[in-house]
């Protein structure tokens, strides 16, 4: 976790501390087990060309969750997520395995944000902020939007 | 162009019966293991009990669809179903928001309800009729209060 950010620490147009985050094939199937989401669209290549999709697609709640990840990692354990959305406008594909450990060189995603909004309301210091999903070519799939408390020093 | 009739009658629908499930300590490990998230709180055992959480919390991402989804994947059933009788056969699923209440913790036992909240259209700028289903979905804790909320966004066109 970074060191816990405060209320005043933060100004409007300041960015969110950003993540990076690799999908690999692997990682998509240890998703499907966890989550429950057994969509062969997500591991299944002659099923992902017969939809249309080229290869398997990385689940939209997966970088839904990449950005939590990314908000929470930011506002630290003293913050707290009021709301947190994002739409999935483009699809990523993960990168493929090349050992039962390892994958192949390829993209690297971005979870990034900006803060828009500061304010108190009802005695909670609320902070707003666009948040997204960036791919390897800076395209953002996976636009979206949070809604913090985080502590104040006063 | 109009929402159909039969579309209409749903929008408000409970979805499904309301499903049981606990939450496990072994289940958050393995979510957090496929996103890459290593905040001990959920994953080190003895880390989370010295928090003000004092056990494992799940992270919000662990919720809405189709996490320990069976009766998740009825209520998609029961919402699609007249929209695909309507003529629109190609869902895509749009996005989520997740908006928790109270932290959910390894243990608590949480009772899930799904509705569908809302179909409203859209034309797309070739003049088709496009319908995008919300489907509400509410967790309640053991003790009866709501632990979270999460929004379902569903795309919905015609061939």
């Amino acid at each position: 976790m970074s060191k816990q950010v405060y209320f005043e620490d933060v100004e409007v147009g300041a960015e969110v501390t950003p993540i990076s985050k690799i999908a690999t094939t692997q990682k998509l199937v240890m998703w499907a087990g966890a989550s429950g989401d057994f969509n062969p669209l997500h591991y299944d290549s002659s099923f992902a060309a017969s939809r249309g999709v080229g290869d398997p697609i990385i689940h939209g709640r997966i970088k839904a969750h990449w950005l939590v990840h990314l908000v929470e990692n930011w506002i630290g354990e003293d913050g707290k997520i009021k709301k947190i959305s994002c739409q999935y406008r483009r699809t990523d594909h993960p990168r493929k395995m090349n050992s039962e450990i390892t994958c192949e060189e390829g993209e690297t995603w971005w979870c990034k944000g900006t803060i828009t909004k500061k304010y108190v309301q009802d005695s909670e210091h609320i902070v707003e902020c666009d948040i997204w999903v960036e791919n390897g070519s800076g395209e953002k799939t996976t636009p979206g939007k949070a809604v913090v408390a985080l502590p104040s020093k006063e | 162009m109009a929402i159909p009739e039969e579309v209409v009658k749903v929008i408000g629908k409970s979805l499904g019966e309301p499903q049981v499930f606990e939450i496990e300590r072994g289940a958050i490990r393995r979510f957090a293991d496929a996103v890459d998230d290593f905040n001990p709180l959920h994953r080190d055992v003895e880390y989370a009990r010295s928090s003000k959480y004092g056990e494992i919390i799940a992270p919000v991402g662990f919720f809405g669809w189709p996490v320990k989804g069976a009766g998740i994947m009825a209520a998609l059933g029961e919402a699609i179903a007249p929209i695909m009788g309507a003529g629109y056969f190609i869902l895509l699923d749009g996005g989520i928001e997740y908006e928790p209440f109270i932290p959910i913790r390894a243990g608590d036992v949480l009772t899930f309800y799904a509705r569908l909240a809302d179909v409203p259209e859209k034309i797309t700028s070739s003049g088709k009729s496009m319908l995008l289903p919300v489907i509400e979905m509410n967790f309640l804790n053991q003790n009866g209060d709501k632990v979270l909320t999460a929004h379902w966004n569903l795309i919905m066109r015609q061939p």
